[in-house]
């Protein structure tokens, strides 16, 4: 087995173990995104010297007996998150050249436990998107497939975890952005309870929706990195000020006597038929250790696309009219140009055509004479849908089924229409309206090769049930085990 | 049409982006199809229906209203693209 091939866990366990360095697991994935770069695509800004010194810090450190959990671990992370001093795009020709001053406050937390900072993610434009083709810089390419989209907007995560040259990553979910690449490249992702991990230093798309979350390649190490960067910051009022459990003893859990919920309306027309079979494979699998599944409805999940896509453009609008030209980012100031200039011509030439589509829709559905009619509306069908997930809660303790309608399209195939390409968030958005958690784990593949992940939903800051169902159906199969040919 | 050309540069407006004609045009055709499947919402009876705002139910995080460290001057002002060392330099307002 290459060490690119290792999971998170397994790397951990060998580092303890001292069966390997920091510096020989830096160096194997800095040679693995070499080797394989070229064809995915997937990271934005690369920091291999910098990685390479402090791999040989924590070496040094594990010497002393100082090790963090994470001593010495290469991962990338999303380019959404702030790092300090590293180059922080969040996908943007408008933040081409800007910098962080600080950590954001998970990335902080990573550090202390001891990662090395491999490089930084590529994704759809402030995470606007669904296969990083929105991305202001390239498109990522699926590891498994090279002419299919890795999802979105996490896709350099999913993308470079799936290819083996990243350990583990932090990517963002604001409407399945962890959980749609994490199907499409066959790891696991996790989208946590809304408040588990703080906001802070994350750049905001929308504020009531956004949450940060592992894309790993098991169940137990998404486990270990929620355990790192779940907890209360006082910096983001709205972080729950709730202890952190021990998220790896709820592995070995099992799902005997678990009731898991299966939403009539996610089995709908539309869906692909080889995702439909997959799914109810692995609930199958579920039922034969001791699950029971129940029938349950959340009547509104229809009304999940137009609440989000009224939700969080407004959201949106409201947060990107920080990116003026005056304080960091492009700022285009033609001769003789007045302040007014400024604002118009670094927005219209720092923005793609994706980011100006959602704040044109946001600062509609917020102006005067429609406020009522939209973001009004949508706040009070935000509020059926919960009740939805509150009802069915009473009865299951938590909810199972497809993550995407579709295995991973083709590149090109959807971005001429927005409408399409929003269709393919519909059975996650609902999770991050409601607050829940969610986590896609490898189900399977389509017969073409390309992977179909498992969704499984929970109660606010049920993550220990996600654990416990996802460990649980991961001993029994091996599509976790599974890598690309690349 | 749910909303006309003049909508789209009103709007535009208010979000302060330029929008060249080509992009004005494909924007009006994709807004009021996005809009017109944003109807469907109009189906459902929620009178009465609180508006949530928030998922989970947060009240106001409050800390001592006491000095902390914060970012000094060279470091706020470190990406400006302008700036005297104290403040930042906008071009001219009127």
């Amino acid at each position: 087995m290459e060490l690119y091939e290792l999971s998170l866990t397994q790397a951990v366990d060998m580092l303890a173990k001292g069966e390997v360095s920091s510096l020989e697991l830096t160096q194997a994935l800095l040679g693995r995104i070499e080797d394989t770069e070229p064809q995915v695509k997937a990271y934005l800004t690369l920091t291999g010297e910098a990685a390479l010194e402090q791999a040989k810090a924590e070496d040094q450190a594990r010497a002393k007996g100082q090790a963090g959990p994470l001593g010495g671990v290469p991962a990338g992370l999303k380019d959404v998150l702030c790092t300090a001093g590293v180059r922080t795009t969040c996908g943007s020709k408008i933040l081409n050249n800007f910098v962080p001053p600080f950590d954001a406050f998970l990335v902080k937390k990573l550090k202390q436990a001891g990662m090395v900072l491999l490089g930084k993610h590529n994704m759809d434009e402030f995470a606007m998107g669904s296969s990083t083709e929105n991305s202001g810089f390239e498109a990522s390419h699926n590891p498994w497939d090279l002419a299919a989209i890795p999802g979105g907007s996490s896709g350099g995560n999913g993308g470079r975890v799936g290819a083996g040259s990243s350990l583990f990553s932090v990517g963002t979910d604001t409407g399945g952005s962890i959980r749609q690449p994490a199907s499409h490249c066959g790891v696991v992702g996790l989208k946590p309870t809304y408040g588990r991990v703080s906001r802070f230093g994350l750049v905001a798309f929308a504020s009531s929706l956004d949450q940060a979350g592992p894309i790993t390649r098991t169940v137990a190490d998404a486990a270990l990195v929620l355990s790192v960067i779940a907890g209360h910051d006082p910096a983001d009022s709205t972080s729950a000020p709730r202890p952190v459990p021990d998220y790896a003893a709820s592995l070995g859990r099992g799902v005997k006597g678990l009731k898991l919920g299966v939403p009539k309306e996610f089995f709908v027309e539309g869906l692909d038929p080889e995702v439909e079979a997959t799914v109810k494979a692995a609930m199958a699998e579920l039922t034969s250790q001791g699950a029971e599944l129940v029938q349950v409805s959340l009547p509104h999940t229809e009304y999940a696309l137009p609440v989000y896509y009224i939700i969080a453009p407004a959201e949106a609008s409201s947060n990107l009219a920080r990116y003026d030209g005056v304080k960091y980012g492009l700022s285009v100031r033609a001769e003789g140009g007045g302040l007014l200039d400024m604002y118009l011509d670094s927005r219209s030439q720092g923005f793609g055509p994706e980011v100006i589509r959602r704040v044109m829709l946001g600062t509609y559905a917020l102006s005067a004479g429609y406020y009522d009619a939209y973001y009004g509306k949508a706040g009070q069908v935000r509020t059926l849908i919960r009740r939805d997930f509150e009802a069915a809660f009473e009865k299951v303790d938590a909810i199972v089924g497809p993550v995407t309608p579709t295995p991973a399209f083709d590149i090109g195939q959807k971005v001429d229409d927005p409408l399409q390409m929003y269709l393919s968030d519909v059975f996650t958005l609902s999770t991050n309206l409601a607050g829940l958690p969610g986590i896609s784990i490898p189900a399977g593949f389509s017969k073409a090769g390309r992977p179909i992940g498992l969704q499984i939903i929970g109660p606010h800051f049920a993550e220990e049930t996600l654990f416990a169902v996802g460990h649980a159906y991961e001993q029994a199969t091996d599509h976790h085990l599974r890598r690309p040919p690349l | 049409m749910k909303i006309s050309p003049s909508e789209v540069a009103h709007v535009a407006a208010l979000a302060r982006l330029r929008l060249s004609d080509e992009m004005s045009a494909k924007l009006t055709v994709q807004l009021n199809d996005i809009l017109t499947a944003m109807d469907k919402l109009a189906q459902l009876d929620t009178s009465g229906v609180p508006s949530t705002n928030h998922a989970l139910d947060l009240s106001g995080a409050m800390r001592p209203d006491q000095a902390r460290d914060s970012l000094d001057h060279e470091q706020a002002l470190a990406n400006a693209p302008d700036s005297d060392g104290r403040s930042f330099i906008v071009p001219k307002v009127i």
